[in-house]
């Protein structure tokens, strides 16, 4: 029998601003050195769950609690912040947000400094905690120097100085890339076992945790608990899909093809999983079935000419690019972060002028277009809908860009009247932009510059830290728009939105195109993936086992997605 | 480089970069206190030719700063005519004497007293600007914020101040981002709308920015609070240098500078103007 070292038993939660409780009646024990994973929707509390732990509950975000919550056997309302993160250490979802020091080794003593250990051994301690996250070669870099990657294992470092048994990550993976994302999975486990610590990761991207060994999945939605058992048993039920999280690929290609999960067959990693040689035949017959590929095969709508770009005059973030974004495609610009993507995507909208090379939009150089004439043909909405929002009703904000220019107030009307429809905002359109949730506002920004009709509509990290039902929404959102014929180019390190949205991607590395062509051929090729530190599928290796070129069953599968969609619309 | 931030640390390794932050602090506000004191020519060129050569030593890199500085010179040709504009005889007054270069009016009279006078000023505030610049150019801000808990400023405001400095370029990138976001939808906030709309654009601006800040100010003070700041009166820094020999000797030399301005000052000259006119 194992000691818990969290507990929660009755456990309820409201916050004073709000009706209802966000968690519900919470019954849950977590041994010591367990791992286990917590999975739920934005808004399903589990955030909230993770807030309780660290003491942000009760004593930053105030509310009524019922129940118990204890932590190493005290309840965690007697207890402070400052003394519960001696135990619970916290890395948050946005590790450079999180980075208060202006260097790394600052950064990681924050902690101790505030417990006045002298300096003399302070820093010995820092260097010992960074080579145990590989970052004592960094301890003078500044923030803006270290790739997300790094400033996660910053952050975790910061935590580890203080010798806390239970680690607590809240979404890790949000603003990684693919590879990187991996890389942190693997370093959780390490570090787990090295310090023999408690970790509970908030996650809802499911099958890149999986990556490493988790003992127990909690489910949670609508503020209680759902399921809470082993990953097997959890993957063989359908309770995650019910419930909008979305299963690994390979359990879902396996579930499409007919094939009866039970947890007899370790369905919670690829490698574990068994599959017979019926089940094999089927999904490789499932897969043959669905194999067509359809070309979009149109004009040329904007092309980019041996592009140039640098900001600082020595190293060239773009470096003599070409390629073609066709009229009607849904077009993704990939690759990991740094690589240039972005920059990019500034250059095709104004906000950057090019050093060298051209833009040409249906033939003609937009060189000389200012940012605003841009805005009008080439629309950007930004990651963060609060840096586009600066109205404060939503026929305001939709109506901006008109109004700017001077279009006349029954057009404005008209066309906000309908873009509104399209973006299923009408019913809301006389609200105040401070009521809506994170998908809503990112809706409103697309509303905001949709309105404008712009022949081509850039996104910048689409569905980050969105869960798959929003991700689902706002995907399925910009393909209705894509198939009424608007061209859209995405910028994402999301590999199952590449996969499964676009039609064509171009794969940055380094600021040159590695990769021009399907999405699918992208993540069976080994050499691209590893440049671009993206990473396989899971399709990849389901599809060796069923003994199908990958190229070809993740083209299926693609297919097989879309069309259930289609059933479903 | 297109863009160079103000507070741009660079630690190049000279032996100015190399002294603590606390003896930077002391020795900076021990020569601007000097060049303070005295409106003595003599004494401020000295001072003039100490910081250039201490910027000298430190490599400061005159070409990055090209754009302040060139702001800085037409600030104070500017200053040096409004000053004789505004108070043409102060020259005179403080000196007792006048010698007349170029008669305007009666009442803007040319002497060489105000031109002696202005200079004195003008002398007065370029030595102090290069001693701002290369402080901050010199000293890695959390360093300095160490340092100012060294000099008993309460340590929460030490740390605001290093907060500001390490979010200042985010902040920064923020409001270009939102300012290019909002050029894209038709506002110009650039050179060729009138001055009145683009004060109201930039207002619009503002709004997205306080929000995207807001949020961010909520996960600092929460990142900051899950590793214990606050709960003790009294914390270490990370960044602390202990003061070592040199860092004696830095102090001792602006110490003595600054006693041999006040000598100047109070024993020998023994008045705020050298006078050179009797």
């Amino acid at each position: 029998m194992k000691e818990p070292i969290i507990e929660f038993k009755d456990f309820s939660f409201r916050y004073y601003a709000q009706k209802q409780p966000t968690l519900k009646n919470i019954n849950l024990k977590i041994n010591k050195g367990e791992k286990v994973l917590i999975v739920g929707l934005s808004g399903s509390g589990k955030s909230t769950l993770g807030n309780c732990l660290n003491g942000l509950i009760p004593f930053k975000y105030e509310g009524e609690i019922s129940g118990s919550c204890k932590i190493k056997g005290q309840e965690t309302r007697d207890l402070s912040i400052a003394e519960l993160s001696k135990s619970v250490g916290t890395v948050l979802q946005d590790s450079d947000g999180q980075f208060v020091g202006l260097n790394v080794g600052e950064d990681i003593a924050f902690a101790l400094e505030n417990d006045n250990v002298p300096l003399e051994k302070m820093k010995p301690l820092v260097k010992k905690i960074a080579s145990m996250v590989d970052m004592e070669n960094y301890l003078t870099r500044s923030p803006m120097e270290l790739s997300g990657g790094q400033k996660q294992r910053v952050a975790l470092a910061g935590v580890l100085v203080d010798e806390v048994e239970v680690l607590l990550f809240d979404e890790p993976l949000a603003n990684l890339d693919p590879a990187t994302g991996k890389t942190a999975i693997a370093l959780i486990d390490e570090l787990q076992k090295k310090t023999d610590s408690t970790v509970v990761i908030i996650e809802h991207r499911l099958e890149d945790v999986l990556y490493r060994h988790v003992d127990r999945i909690v489910l949670i939605d609508d503020g209680a608990i759902v399921i809470d058992d082993v990953p097997d048993n959890v993957l063989a039920s359908d309770v995650l899909i019910r419930h909008g999280i979305r299963e690994p690929l390979y359990v879902s290609a396996a579930k499409f093809a007919g094939v009866k999960i039970t947890p007899e067959m370790h369905p919670s990693s690829i490698d574990t999983f068994k599959l017979t040689e019926d089940d094999k035949d089927r999904i490789l017959n499932w897969a043959k079935s669905h194999a067509n590929t359809k070309t979009k095969n149109k004009q040329v709508l904007l092309k980019g000419k041996d592009l140039s770009f640098s900001y600082d005059g020595e190293q060239n973030i773009i470096d003599d690019i070409s390629f073609d974004v066709k009229s009607g495609e849904m077009f993704a610009i990939i690759g990991k972060n740094g690589a240039g993507k972005s920059t990019l995507s500034k250059l095709l909208v104004g906000f950057e002028k090019e050093d060298k090379g051209q833009i040409l939009l249906e033939d003609r150089d937009i060189k000389d277009d200012t940012i605003y004439e841009r805005g009008k043909e080439i629309g950007i909405v930004l990651q963060n809908p609060n840096q586009m929002i600066c109205n404060t009703m939503i026929y305001d904000e939709v109506a901006y860009g008109l109004k700017n220019g001077g279009v006349k107030d029954e057009e404005i009307k008209e066309r906000v009247y309908e873009t509104l429809k399209i973006c299923g905002l009408y019913e809301m359109r006389n609200w105040p932009i401070s009521a809506l949730s994170y998908g809503q506002k990112k809706r409103v920004t697309i509303a905001s510059i949709l309105v404008m009709r712009p022949k081509i509509i850039i996104l910048d990290e689409p569905t980050a830290g969105q869960d798959y039902r929003h991700y689902t929404e706002i995907m399925e959102f910009l393909r209705k728009l894509n198939n009424d014929g608007q061209t859209i180019i995405m910028i994402t390190h999301d590999m199952h939105l590449m996969l499964e949205y676009c039609d064509r991607c171009i794969t940055l590395v380094d600021g040159k195109i590695y990769y021009e062509g399907l999405p699918s051929s992208v993540l069976v090729d080994e050499n691209i993936t590893q440049k671009a530190n993206l990473k396989m599928t899971s399709l990849y290796d389901l599809a060796k086992i069923v003994k199908m070129e990958p190229n070809d069953f993740t083209q299926s599968y693609i297919n097989a997605e879309r069309s259930l969609r289609h059933e479903k619309d | 480089m297109k863009k160079t931030k103000l507070f741009s640390y660079v630690d190049n390794g000279t032996i100015i970069h190399k002294l603590s932050g606390l003896s930077k602090l002391i020795c900076f506000l021990l020569l601007t206190f000097a060049s303070m004191f005295t409106y003595d020519i003599r004494v401020l060129l000295v001072l003039l030719l100490i910081s250039l050569v201490i910027s000298y030593i430190a490599k400061f890199p005159f070409k990055r700063y090209k754009l302040v500085l060139v702001y800085f010179m037409i600030f104070m040709v500017f200053n040096f005519l409004l000053n004789f504009l505004l108070a043409p005889n102060y020259g005179v007054e403080i000196f007792g004497t006048k010698h007349v270069i170029y008669v305007f009016s009666d009442h803007f009279t040319l002497t060489w007293e105000q031109m002696y006078y202005q200079l004195a000023k003008f002398v007065k505030y370029i030595c102090i600007m290069p001693l701002g610049l290369m402080f901050f150019y010199t000293i890695d801000p959390s360093e300095f914020a160490s340092s100012l808990n060294g000099i008993k400023v309460p340590y929460k405001a030490c740390t605001v101040f290093a907060l500001a400095l390490r979010y200042f370029p985010d902040i920064q990138r923020d409001y270009n981002n939102i300012n290019l976001a909002q050029q894209a939808r038709g506002i110009d906030s650039s050179k060729k709308a009138s001055l009145t709309k683009r004060v109201k654009n930039v207002a619009k601006i503002l709004l997205p920015l306080v929000f995207s800040t807001l949020d961010r100010v909520e996960l600092i003070s929460n990142a900051m609070e899950l590793r214990g700041y606050g709960k003790e009166k009294k914390r270490t820094w990370y960044s602390y240098r202990r003061l070592v020999k040199r860092d004696y000797l830095a102090i001792g030399l602006c110490l003595f500078i600054f006693a041999s301005v006040l000598f100047m000052r109070f024993v020998v000259v023994k008045n705020l103007f050298w006078n050179p006119f009797i």
